[in-house]
């Protein structure tokens, strides 16, 4: 340790301002980095969502697809959508936050520029990216290998896409608000993992399910995201089915970014 | 940039701190911290210096009282202060899986005006270990990555919580020189610490907290002189306190007895100890294991640790905390 460099008032003229932008730029970087040197969130995130949607594809066997509009292409790409944004966004991300609190860094992240919403935003853009970048490496996949059509309002499913990667990140906010430890984070997002993965229409589709189960199944989360991406490519979604799902969805959002805002943990507790 | 006339950048008035289970932490301090100045609060582990930093690093909102940062409030004014303050926290803060200079090259990116990482590595002395993940590193060298991070944007007012807990020797003299020319070029430094030593090096002024309240305040010399000095021998068998000249007239303000140990305060330690030697030569009396000792601010320190509370551990009143023990705010 020796001399201590500049006079301050010199070099705050002379570097540039952070910004949110550079912030949570230089928070996602980091963040990568250590996607990149976890092995088993790497696994989890990257390889169970490409090949969960063989079980889906082996089950469809089973089901009358074409009696409810849908081809293997139709069922199989919405659900692997669908686990790609489970394990890849929402599992992986309430590990993040967990583990980013329990060592501190949360914590220190807070003691500077960042707002709140740059450290949580800047902390989960990786996920969301490998979840982005996933679901189309898997649109491309199904259409090559289950002859799947071009979808037929592409914009549904791409509101769709956004919205459920929108609603992973905040509802991994909620789980990890009630998440203590590294270790508790493997084993809590595993519930609306598999509510999720048998109501919102990945294994089993709505339309299979018997009406009233079929009307409580639509309140679900994950549900309207799947409809949407699915209507995406059937083309089937009326007027009144797409409002529905878009408003379920985001009222989803905003409840959850309220749960984050008002029990969000920066902390650990002793 | 400029001063804006803010000749103390820091003012807290009345600040109180209550933790969610009802635990009041800080319970009322009051001091400020001028322009330039190092202001260390001192005080054993528990005593609420991290629970009074954090306010005043806008981690959190006080319970009760006002904190002021460069004319600020801390918590509620975060974007007008931020960008003024490095923060060093009593631990930790760093994903174990980065390695030094991509955890300095992340932070640079969230901190206006960042000097050059390498630059603050060097100045801490990791310049070879950049390449390291944080994990391996050792306690004293994680303290100094934490210390790089919180110079990274050139701060007008840093926070220390600690700094030189887990250091060596070594290292512990390092941080002091760093801060002392950090002083010099104008940075106002609020630095919390357990050593005595630390703070009578370093401190302009310091503030001794005890149970969430501040015990005492001023410059080391202050604090110290509002002690008395203590002189403290054995009297030979046969011989009483009632034996000695009055005690009055040495200018003595207070004795003990324990065995045929006594103990004397004063204030003129001079008079005093003059006063006592001058009757024990002319009465033949050997004083053994006499002990004649000027305040120092380990006595300051130690008085306030007794006086207000018994039931503080002897450990920690004995002045050598082993750091481990938890403060209530981490």
């Amino acid at each position: 340790m020796s001399a201590t460099g500049t006079k301050h008032a010199a070099s705050a003229v002379n570097s540039p301002v952070s910004t949110p932008r550079t912030r949570m730029t230089a928070l996602a970087r980091a963040e990568l980095t250590l996607l990149g040197r976890n092995k088993g969130t790497l696994f989890a995130a990257l390889f169970v969502p490409l090949v969960l949607p063989f079980s889906v594809k082996s089950a469809a066997k089973e089901m009358d697809l074409a009696g409810a509009g849908l081809t293997t292409g139709t069922l199989v790409l919405p659900a692997a959508i669908g686990f790609s944004l489970l394990f890849a966004v929402y599992s992986a991300l309430v590990g993040v936050f967990v583990v980013r609190r329990e060592e501190l860094v949360l914590k220190r992240l807070r003691t500077g520029e960042l707002r709140d919403v740059e450290i949580l935003t800047g902390s989960a853009t990786p996920a969301l990216l490998s979840g982005l970048v996933q679901s189309l490496l898997l649109a491309a996949g199904c259409a090559v290998l289950l002859d799947l059509s071009a979808p037929s309002a592409v914009h549904l499913s791409v509101l769709g896409l956004l919205l459920g990667l929108v609603l992973c990140a905040a509802l991994a906010g909620v789980t990890a608000s009630f998440t203590r430890t590294g270790e508790s984070a493997q084993v809590t997002p595993l519930p609306f993992m598999f509510v999720s993965m048998l109501g919102s229409g990945m294994f089993v589709p709505l339309e299979l399910l018997p009406d009233r189960l079929a009307a409580v199944c639509e309140l679900l989360p994950m549900t309207p995201v799947i409809t949407l991406i699915r209507g995406g490519w059937t083309g089937d979604l009326t007027g009144g089915e797409t409002l529905g799902a878009v408003v379920t969805a985001v009222a989803w959002t905003v409840l959850a970014v309220f749960a984050v805002r008002r029990w969000f943990r920066w902390e650990p507790r002793h | 940039m400029q001063t804006n006339g803010h000749e103390h950048v820091i003012e807290v008035t009345g600040l109180r701190r209550v933790y969610g289970g009802g635990f009041e932490a800080v319970r009322g301090v009051d001091f400020s911290v001028r322009r330039g100045e190092v202001f260390a609060l001192l005080g054993t582990n528990g005593a609420g210096k991290t629970s009074t930093v954090e306010l005043l690093e806008g981690l959190a909102a006080p319970a009760g009282g006002r904190v002021r940062v460069l004319g600020h409030d801390p918590y509620t004014e975060r974007a007008a202060v931020r960008p003024r303050t490095g923060v060093m926290l009593q631990e930790g803060g760093f994903p174990s899986e980065l390695t030094v200079a991509e955890t300095a090259r992340m932070w640079a990116g969230c901190v206006s005006g960042a000097r050059p990482p390498a630059e603050v590595l060097a100045l801490v002395g990791l310049e070879s270990k950049t390449g390291t993940r944080v994990k391996q590193l050792s306690g004293g060298q994680r303290r100094r990555l934490d210390l790089a991070l919180a110079l990274l944007g050139d701060p007008e007012v840093l926070f220390l919580d600690e700094p030189s807990t887990g250091l060596d020797a070594e290292g512990r003299r390092d941080t002091w020189e760093l801060v002392s020319a950090l002083r010099d070029r104008g940075t106002t430094v609020l630095l919390t610490t357990h050593y005595l030593e630390e703070a009578e090096n370093l401190a302009d002024r310091l503030a001794i907290m005890h149970e969430g309240r501040i015990a005492a305040t001023g410059t080391p010399a202050e604090v110290t002189a509002a002690q008395p000095s203590r002189i403290s021998f054995e009297l030979p068998e046969g011989y009483f306190v009632g034996d000695l000249p009055p005690l009055d007239g040495l200018g003595i303000s207070g004795h003990e007895v324990e065995g045929r140990m006594v103990r004397l305060r004063t204030h003129e330690l001079q008079r005093a100890a003059t006063g006592l030697l001058v009757w024990a030569g002319q009465a033949g009396v050997e004083l053994r294991r006499l002990d004649v000792r000027s305040a120092s601010l380990e006595e300051a320190f130690l008085s306030i640790a007794k006086d207000v509370s018994g039931r503080s551990a002897d450990a920690t009143a004995a002045g050598t905390p082993d750091g481990t023990t938890k403060e209530y705010a981490t």
